[in-house]
Parts: C-alpha cells; sequence; structure tokens
C-alpha cells in the first residue's frame, strides 16, 4: 500500500497546475465560455501536445500507459479552474468506450486521432424518461441490410455540438428497460438523420437534445457487443465518476479557499468576519467535508481496476455519494459566507456552486448512488 | 499509488491473525463480541501477551523497543485484532504517556518507566481534567510547589478513566501561578499508591463505572518524577492530544460496529421482512458505510503523509470529530434497528457468565447502554466543538 505519488505523477500535477493559474484566471474563463464553442482549440491543441489526452491510455492503444490516478490529476487541476474543455466526454467517456470496447479498427480510427487532439467525442445515453436508469433506453436499432438503422431521442448530450463521433446507446432487443439488448454504436456527428437542439448548461458548459431519425450505422459501428452493452457503458460511466470526483474536489479546495481568504479580509462589526465562532465553524466543517470528499476519490481512485465488479461499482457509488453530499455543503457554505457577493455573477463563487450542483446531478444524484450503493453492500 | 498488499504484507498479516489466534484467550474475545463490560484483568492477560511478543507498543520506533512497523503494518495490526475481536489497546501507557516519556523524558525516566509500558505490567491513567476546567484546559488549577528534593501536589482531577485499576497518573500540574495560564504547567509522573490519593468512582448514565475523580491532598512527589522542564508542560500535553485525536478515530471499531449493526438489520423483521430491506433504513446504513470508508482513508491518509514527513499535524483534529460522530451514529441506529426491545433495563446482561435470560434478542439489550455511553466520544479528548477551533486556529488560520 502506498498512496504518494511518483516522481512522473507530480510532474503532471505541476504542468496542470500551472495551465490553469496561466491560462485559466476567472476573467479568461467567462472569455472562453462566450465563444461559440465554449471552448477553445489552442488549449486542446496544447491537451494533445502535453500528453494529457493519451495519458490514461495504454501503449498498447496508443496512449502512455497510465490510468486512474493521472485522469483524476488532471481533473482535480481542472476542477479548480473550472476549465470548460472537453476533456470528460471526448477522453474519459468516448476515449474510454473505445479503450474497453472498441474494435482494433475503431481504435485506429476513432482513439488514435482523439489522443492526437484531431477527434472530439459525445455519448448520449441519457433519455427524457429514463433519469439515471441506463437500461431505460427507448432509442431502437433495427436491422436494415447488413447494418442498423437508429431512431429516437437522447437528452442532455455534454459536447454533442463540438463532436466528431457520438457513442449512442439504443436498444437491439426485449423490453425498454431490460438490462439485456443495448448496444453502444458509435456514429458519425454529421450523419444523415441526425438532428441537434444545442444550449448551455447551468454550469457555462455545451449540451443539446439529440434526435436520431433512421440513422444508419453499419455493422462495424456497433462499440463491443451486441445487445451487451450495458454492462460496457456502466463501467466507462463509473470510471467517468471518479474523474468527476476528482474535479469536484478541484472545485472545493477552490471555494474553500476563496471563502477562506474572504472571511480573513471582509470586516463587519468592526472585526473579520472570520473572528466569529459561529463561521469558524462552518469553514472547519467545509474544510472536514472537502478532506473526505478527496479521501472517498482516492479511494476510488485506487479501486476502479478491482477486478471485482461490485468493489468496482461500489467505489464508484460511495465517492459519488461524498462528492454531493460534500459538494452542496462546500457549495452552500460558500456561497452564505460570502453575503450577497456570493449569490452574484461577478464572483467566481456562485460558478463553482453551479458546477457542484451539476456535477451531483451528472452520471446520477446523491441519493440515486446511495440506492446503488445499499443495493450492492446490503445483499445477503 | 497502490492499494495492493505486497506479498510480505499478507504473509505480515497470516502472522498477526495466527498470533492473536494463539494467544488471545477466547472468553475475552467472547466479551468484545458480545459487549460485555471487561474487567482489569482481561485487559492485561491481553496487553502482556502482545507484550511479550513485542508488539503492544506497535507505533514506537525500534529505538524505544517498537517494532518499527510501517503505516501499511500497523493498519494491517490494528484491522486485525478488531476483526478478531481483541479488546482496544490501552492508550494511557502506550499511546500517550509512552511517547512524552521517550520524546521529552530524561534516560533515567526512559529506563525506569518504558518497559513496564512495553510489557503491560504498570496500569497507567491521565490526570488533565478538573472539575472547573473541561475545555478549558489550561486553566487547571491542581497545584504542585517544589519542597526541596520533591513536589507537593494538591486538587483534583477528574474525567479519570480507569484510574481505579491504575498504578501511575500522568497529570498536568500548576507550578507557577504567576505566569500566563499555558505557562506555569508541568508534567508529573505519579504513584498512585502514594499516600494522600483518593479514588472516587463517577456512574455514567450506562450504569457503569468507567471514570473517576482524584483527589490529591499533600501528596508528595520526587522532582525525578517531573518530566522534562518545570512551566514546559502544555508542550507535552498538546503533543500526546495530538497523538490521542488519531487512535480516538477507532476506524477498526466502527468498521465492526457497521458489520454488526447488518447482522441486526437482517435479523430484525418490519412488515415481515427483514429491516435491512428497508429502502429507508438501508440507505441509513449505506450512508454510514460510506462515512466509514471516508473516515478510514483519511486516516490513511494521514498515516502516509506522517510517513513521510513525521508528526501528526493539527488536521488529524477532524479525524477525531468524524470518528466520534460516527460511533455515535452507529449507536443510534442500533437503537433503531431493536425498536421496543431497546426498553428491558438488564445492566446484569453486560457482565460475563450472567444467569438472566434477556428479555428481547440477544443483540437488544445492549442497544441503549452504549448509546447512551458513546455520547462521551464528541465530549472527551477534547470536545469536538474544541477541536473546531484548534482547526480553525491551527490549520486555516483564523
Amino acid at each position: 500500500m502506498d498512496l504518494s505519488y511518483s516522481d512522473e505523477q507530480k510532474q503532471i500535477k505541476e504542468g496542470v497546475e500551472r495551465f490553469v493559474r496561466e491560462q485559466y484566471a476567472f476573467e479568461t474563463r467567462r472569455k472562453i465560455a462566450a465563444t461559440d464553442r465554449g471552448w477553445l482549440p489552442e488549449n486542446w491543441a496544447k491537451f494533445a501536445e502535453l500528453g494529457w489526452l493519451g495519458m490514461s491510455f495504454s501503449e498498447a492503444d496508443g496512449g502512455f500507459g497510465g490510468g486512474m490516478v493521472e485522469t483524476a490529476i488532471l481533473m482535480e487541476a481542472f476542477g479548480t479552474g473550472l476549465v470548460l474543455e472537453p476533456y470528460l466526454p471526448t477522453v474519459v467517456m468516448g476515449g474510454g468506450l473505445l479503450a474497453a470496447g472498441g474494435s482494433a479498427a475503431q481504435k485506429e480510427a476513432l482513439l488514435a486521432p482523439m489522443i492526437g487532439g484531431e477527434k472530439q467525442f459525445a455519448v448520449a445515453y441519457a433519455e427524457k424518461q429514463s433519469r439515471y436508469n441506463l437500461a431505460d433506453v427507448a432509442v431502437t436499432a433495427k436491422k436494415s441490410g447488413n447494418g442498423y438503422a437508429l431512431s429516437g431521442h437522447k437528452g442532455v448530450v455534454y459536447n454533442a455540438a463540438s463532436a466528431d463521433t457520438i457513442f449512442v446507446t439504443a436498444r437491439t432487443s426485449g423490453g425498454q428497460r431490460d438490462e439485456k439488448g443495448v448496444t453502444v454504436f458509435a456514429v458519425d456527428a454529421k450523419a444523415k438523420g441526425i438532428t441537434r437542439r444545442d444550449y448551455p448548461t447551468q454550469d457555462a458548459l455545451r449540451a443539446s437534445e439529440v434526435t436520431f431519425d433512421n440513422v444508419s450505422a453499419g455493422a462495424d459501428a456497433v462499440v463491443g457487443q451486441v445487445d451487451n452493452g450495458l454492462a460496457l457503458l456502466e463501467g466507462v460511466l463509473d470510471r467517468a465518476i471518479v474523474a468527476l470526483c476528482a474535479e469536484a474536489v478541484g472545485c472545493m479546495d477552490a471555494l474553500n479557499k476563496q471563502t477562506l481568504e474572504y472571511i480573513k479580509t471582509r470586516k463587519q462589526f468592526g472585526v473579520p468576519i472570520g473572528k466569529f465562532q459561529v463561521l469558524q465553524h462552518r469553514m472547519v466543517d467545509c474544510f472536514t467535508n472537502a478532506q473526505e470528499a478527496r479521501s472517498m476519490t482516492l479511494m476510488a481512485t485506487l479501486k476502479i481496476d478491482d477486478p471485482d465488479a461490485t468493489v468496482r461499482k461500489k467505489a464508484a457509488s460511495g465517492a459519488k455519494v461524498q462528492i454531493g453530499k460534500s459538494g452542496k455543503f462546500v457549495g452552500q457554505s460558500a456561497v452564505q459566507m460570502h453575503g450577497g457577493m456570493g449569490v452574484t455573477d461577478e464572483l467566481a463563487v456562485s460558478h463553482y456552486f453551479k458546477r457542484l450542483t451539476m456535477i451531483d446531478t451528472l452520471f446520477g444524484s446523491q441519493q440515486h448512488h446511495l440506492t446503488r450503493y445499499g443495493n450492492l453492500s446490503m445483499a445477503a | 499509488m497502490d492499494l495492493a498488499f505486497t506479498p510480505e504484507d499478507i504473509a505480515f498479516r497470516d502472522e498477526v491473525r495466527a498470533f492473536v489466534k494463539a494467544n488471545l484467550p477466547p472468553d475475552i474475545a467472547d466479551k468484545v463480541a458480545n459487549g460485555k463490560h471487561l474487567v482489569r484483568d482481561d485487559f492485561m492477560r491481553w496487553q502482556q501477551a502482545l507484550g511479550r511478543k513485542g508488539w503492544l507498543v506497535y507505533t514506537w520506533p525500534k529505538k524505544h523497543g517498537g517494532p518499527g512497523w510501517t503505516v501499511t503494518q500497523r493498519y494491517i495490526f490494528e484491522n486485525v485484532c478488531a476483526d478478531m475481536n481483541a479488546p482496544g489497546i490501552i492508550p494511557f501507557g502506550t499511546k500517550m504517556v509512552g511517547p512524552v516519556i521517550y520524546t521529552f523524558g530524561n534516560d533515567e525516566q526512559k529506563a525506569r518507566f518504558l518497559p513496564g509500558i512495553r510489557e503491560s505490567s504498570v496500569w497507567w491513567c491521565q490526570g488533565y481534567s478538573e472539575p472547573g476546567s473541561g475545555s478549558d484546559l489550561a486553566s487547571l488549577r491542581t497545584r504542585a510547589v517544589r519542597e526541596g528534593d520533591h513536589y507537593v501536589v494538591n486538587g483534583s482531577k477528574t474525567w479519570n478513566t480507569m484510574g481505579h485499576w491504575a498504578d501511575w497518573i500522568f497529570c498536568l500540574v500548576r507550578t507557577d501561578p504567576g505566569a500566563k495560564p499555558q505557562e506555569g504547567i508541568s508534567f508529573l509522573l505519579i504513584d498512585m499508591k502514594t499516600p494522600g490519593i483518593t479514588v472516587k468512582p463517577i456512574i455514567m448514565a450506562d450504569g457503569g463505572h468507567e471514570v473517576n475523580e482524584v483527589f490529591f491532598d499533600n501528596v508528595k512527589v520526587p522532582a525525578e518524577n517531573l518530566v522534562g522542564k518545570e512551566g514546559e508542560g502544555w508542550t507535552y500535553a498538546k503533543f500526546l492530544l495530538a497523538n490521542e485525536r488519531l487512535g480516538i478515530a477507532a476506524v477498526p471499531q466502527s468498521k465492526r460496529g457497521v458489520d454488526a449493526l447488518k447482522q441486526i438489520a437482517r435479523s430484525e423483521t418490519q412488515d415481515g421482512k427483514p429491516l435491512i430491506e428497508d429502502q429507508d433504513f438501508r440507505n441509513k446504513l449505506a450512508d454510514l458505510e460510506i462515512q466509514v470508508t471516508a473516515l478510514e482513508y483519511t486516516e490513511l491518509r494521514a498515516l502516509s503523509a506522517m510517513a513521510a514527513g513525521g508528526a501528526p499535524g493539527p488536521e488529524v483534529s477532524f479525524l477525531k470529530i468524524r470518528g466520534s460522530e460516527i460511533q455515535q451514529r452507529i449507536s443510534e441506529l442500533a437503537v433503531e434497528a431493536v425498536g421496543y426491545y431497546a426498553m428491558p433495563y438488564q445492566p446484569a446482561l453486560l457482565w460475563h457468565g450472567a444467569n438472566e435470560e434477556p428479555i428481547g434478542p440477544e443483540h437488544a439489550h445492549i442497544a441503549a447502554p452504549r448509546y447512551f455511553n458513546v455520547r462521551k466520544t464528541t465530549i472527551y479528548g477534547g470536545s469536538n466543538e474544541i477541536q473546531r477551533n484548534v482547526i480553525s486556529k491551527m490549520v486555516l488560520g483564523l
């Protein structure tokens, strides 16, 4: 057992922290968020150049042989600066699906250029009725010639507008909520029959409603096995949860730092408000919450490759529960302790709060994962 | 970064298991498993077995007679012991006064006191709190006046845990009433058999006797029993409290507590089904288990940082906060789980070999007494409010 970073990992950490410090001042971020894409291609090119896009993939897949620890290092730093570039949907989710289930041909056609910075991905899994149940898939993929025709609607698809390839879950057999019968397809984002309604999200990212109308997908578009895509997706999203938790840890640390600074300088009744014990204790609880979030994220980072699927699932859900709980406490407390300024657009505080709030919802809320964890842990 | 145990660690774990199996008397394990009261001899038999093996002072460095274990080995040892129902090691000698003596004491004191701690031939207790000074420890008033080659001690200590079984007490005493509160305090070692010491029990809400008031009436203490320098006691006291707060998180015990609670929830029923299948109760258990996991990994991070760079920092205060809250939550859910049968009061059942039949299920009678008892955890070792003050000041700089 060893909980310290290697020298290489320390270098990665220093590099990404420097990037955030130098390229992601809050006002710069505001400008990036206001661009058409909502993120900067020159930043993405830099990610590719620094090796961040391939860092967590095996050397056989064209990556640099890192893993979840490296992903978590990057995501945590991205969280401290509320980085907008679509690392999570493209690298962790899309890249993750290819690494876990892609054929050699798919890896060559899609993963290699993604690592080079030339391709963007989106993963379309949620539907209007599905909430957090990944098996609730109404989008259909009907046999058509040698391939399939996909029809239906996917909701809140992050990065769809920038994506070159959209990975989509569709039902190839079974009833709407059956676990068996879900298949993952990789379709060209510009394929005929795809229409999008693009929009910004509460936390300044970009998502889309995506409709598929008889979109044709060849047999070679299937990622993994026909009818058995659910386990593939679930495994990749569990990894995405851990990455997201690391981002949340970065958000909480940044928020706590700003709040602490604020209560040390803001004066009321002739003294810094940080002299009041009621605020001191709330600040300590913020600190404790962030520490617990960090601990659970570390636990999940190190358990996500466990050979036992129950261990992996519990690790991801346990961390997500903690992130939901801690993120809410830290976010709400930061706003409260900043007083009126905390609810303005002007300060970064409200932006971190918004991101933490959306993080709780993404991939399933605290409540959802508490139930998932409980059912896994309490089974006889 | 890696959670996996090395082959050496696995061999170590097997060695610890084999040792515990061969050396932990079954009657003691049975008492621990069933939440029965332990007596002095129970603790001593187990601690002396560990002492003979050289494992009792498992956190000590080699040069003071500890095994010099890595962080991972300590973690394995604590977890195996808890899993196999070994009693908790009494910390007053091993984790409190021992490290103070080997860090700040002189060579004579080390030679005189450390062997008795390593072997558990001497039972130590703690003389910190006083009737007038609880959380405000530095306001303590027990007075020690130097007269020739000894001190004369007058005053009283309270919340003294297991002092009725102790051979020695380490005390914070005021040697200079004129100095600032923190500066006039000294750290004295006192033989409990010294004339003038009286121990008076304090009975707790659960009916048990764990703590005492200790009165000092003109107690003569040789000056050679002063640890370090006169007036520097507060520094040693803080060093000791930081060590205390680390162990106080009780992670292995809480992991066992959650397992026991799950067992209770499997055997209790509600609407014809096991309580554990009730989604609301199940979610409470899940939430609790996640809290324990967060605490465990926080402690592992702290231990790992200590392995890299020395003494525990003030941030370990929050391990105490969360550890104590979790112990309370476990006891609270146990009361909830057993329903009506939390009510019958059967204190005799808390003793090994009681003839009385339990009125409810075997696990039920202890639920409420334990719940009442562990309210102490957020109060002792520096109340959780004091811990928040410590973090606020020392970590956050407020």
